[in-house]
């Protein structure tokens, strides 16, 4: 019988950030479907004791903890160090975590070292799948095909997609954490913390938490009726939007790397904001692309959002056909200056 | 004052993205439909993770590249008529399976074996490069192991930028969540970088660059160690395509303002 581990960091604010209260989530489903299985909960950080507490209720055996200034930031020797005592201390055989950044760095790491095994990018778990047994899906080649396996060797760590759960709600209590004496020597401080650095544009376009994911396709930054690109008007318009919609945005490949070509770009856009083949799946519930074209595998971007429309002058398109649920055939410039207006003045 | 690199890329190959993908059941577990006749291309993210290098070893004289990619023999050659244009580097090439479900930890082993068979390696000068994740398995989870496997306590994921001092400790650039950076400094090699995209634009084809390269990659591939995966404890139940197709709506015939007080109500629900 597994041994199930709950294992997460803090943030800032001493406490879970929603990816790790979903992959709580997970973690207490394949509890619940293993019958006699214990859960430990394991957290790292400045200190645990908040966190402990957020999740005080939800039925864990024991609380672990490894906590200290030097664990208060990501750092992978440190990290690997903490949760390499937590699955030790556990003697954890199922590891489910957050696939936050911080642990995606170092757990597939920790599995090689403990001489177990990592899946990340989790998506769905089924604690009764094939035979009974643990199934975990995942995506292979960029989001375009889903599997499902099983595996026999432990520990397994299973990373958890953020947003693909929903967050663990319980009472708040006081855990009693049982903390870990582990002592960082030289070696693994070498690297130290320096900061965060925003976007250079100093505007914040990236939002994990928002409802709507605001796709924009390199039709922004092209000639428009008049002959002419119309860059700063896009800008403007995209700005606009985001600000009063509290979207956030995603961009193709093409259009972000126009600027390596000496073209003309939106002056807020980065790597960052890249969704598809080489960028990013985000999660949102609701997904609005403009002036995108393509056919797979330039879609896949947006395939984990819900509910998708699109505003395109291609009724054609293989951006939106067959993959959104609306395609508006119109000028974007026309239709998101007067949605601005519109949601400027509710 | 420079510093004397030696740096190691890890990059396999991937189909290339515009190819139509389908999975198909072989006796060694799930595959590729047509996989050895696709189009194949370096991974784009250990491709950054090669330019970022090669950028690093030009500003550093004396350093160098080297590039360790595994994949089937035939594949490699075809991929290196076109990367062997780009940047300078040498040729490390392991001759196996380069599919996505191909066993993370065995891949990981072969890497970090044909790294440490580097002659005259110093890990005091060494920095192991690679992508975040690939395009094809998608975990990002090798390069941690390859690091666990050299020693390399040091290590960073989702990398835009290294900033390298005259001493030899460098600012390194993180990917975090909410489009932000982490900034780390690091008190020098070893150490172990997973690129993101960086910031360098791909560089042009360079005919003399080539040929230079090409003197090494035929030797590399035809003494490439063979690499034959072992049976895992993996179970693949299911693998398959996405088969939801979309019924678009097509809406051509309202107004910017039509569809604009349409989106608005949307965005509200």
């Amino acid at each position: 019988m597994d041994q199930i581990l709950f294992l997460a960091h803090t943030q800032e604010n001493g406490l879970l950030p929603a990816s790790a209260l979903e992959a709580l989530t997970a973690a207490l489903a394949l509890k619940s479907a293993s019958g006699a299985s214990e859960l430990v909960v394991g957290l790292v950080g400045a200190s645990v004791q908040a966190a402990a507490d957020q999740v005080a209720g939800c039925g864990a055996a024991r609380f672990l903890g490894v906590a200290g200034a030097e664990f208060s930031v990501a750092r992978y020797a440190t990290d690997a160090m903490a949760a390499e005592a937590i699955c030790k201390a556990s003697a954890a055989s199922i590891v489910v975590a957050p696939g936050s950044s911080r642990w995606h760095r170092v757990l597939p790491g920790v599995a090689q070292r403990l001489g177990g095994v990592a899946d990340t990018h989790l998506t769905g778990l089924n604690p009764s799948g094939a035979g009974g047994a643990l199934t975990v899906a995942r995506w292979y080649y960029r989001q375009r095909m889903e599997a499902v396996i099983q595996r026999q060797r432990r520990p397994w760590f299973l990373l958890i997609d953020p947003g693909s759960q929903l967050a663990y709600v319980g009472a708040v209590g006081t855990a009693t954490v049982e903390l870990l004496p582990v002592q960082p020597g030289a070696a693994q401080l070498r690297t130290a913390f320096k900061g965060y650095r925003e976007l250079s544009s100093g505007v914040q376009t990236i939002r994990p938490e928002a409802k709507l994911l605001f796709v924009a396709g390199a039709g922004w930054t092209k000639k428009q009726a008049d002959g002419q690109p119309h860059v700063k008007e896009a800008e403007t318009l995209i700005l606009s939007f985001l600000q009063t919609s509290r979207a956030s945005l995603g961009s193709s490949k093409s259009l972000v790397d126009l600027g390596g070509e000496g073209q003309a770009v939106l002056s807020f856009l980065t790597h960052l904001n890249q969704i598809g083949q080489t960028g990013s799946t985000p999660r949102h519930p609701k997904g609005l692309s403009t002036c995108c074209h393509g056919e797979e595998p330039h879609a896949v971007g947006w395939r984990f959002i819900n509910e998708r429309r699109a505003i395109n002058l291609d009724a054609n398109c293989g951006w939106a056909r067959g993959k959104a649920d609306v395609l508006y055939v119109a000028d974007a410039f026309a239709v998101m200056n007067r949605v601005n207006e519109l949601l400027a003045a509710k | 004052m420079s510093m004397v690199l030696q740096i190691v890329v890890c990059g396999s190959i991937v189909p290339d993205p515009l190819q139509t993908l389908e999975p198909v059941t072989t006796p060694a577990g799930p595959g590729l439909k047509n996989e050895m006749m696709l189009p194949a291309v370096l991974d784009p993210w250990a491709s950054h993770a090669l330019y970022e290098a090669a950028n690093l070893a030009k500003q550093n004289p004396g350093s160098k590249v080297w590039l360790v990619s595994l994949g089937p023999k035939a594949k490699l050659q075809q991929v290196m008529m076109t990367v062997a244009q780009k940047v300078p580097f040498e040729l490390i090439a392991v001759d196996g399976p380069a599919g996505g479900f191909t066993e993370a930890s065995q891949t990981a082993a072969a890497l970090a074996e044909a790294i440490q068979a580097i002659p005259g390696l110093d890990k005091s000068r060494l920095l192991v490069f690679g992508g975040w994740e690939s395009a094809s398995r998608g975990a990002g989870v090798t390069m941690q192991m390859v690091g666990e496997l050299l020693g390399i306590q040091d290590q960073f994921q989702g990398v835009d930028e290294i900033k390298l001092q005259p001493d030899g400790s460098f600012e390194v650039m993180e990917r975090v969540e909410g489009g932000r950076h982490q900034i780390s400094s690091c008190a020098g090699a070893p150490a172990l970088l997973g690129w993101a995209t960086g910031n360098l634009p791909e560089p042009k084809n360079n005919p003399q660059v080539g040929m230079l390269n090409m003197r090494t990659v035929g030797p590399a591939l035809q003494k490439a160690k063979p690499f034959k995966p072992a049976a895992t404890d993996v179970t693949f139940v299911s693998v398959s395509l996405p088969k939801q197709v979309r019924e678009t709506r097509i809406i051509k015939d309202k107004t910017a303002d039509e569809i604009a007080r349409e989106l608005v109500e949307w965005i509200k629900q």
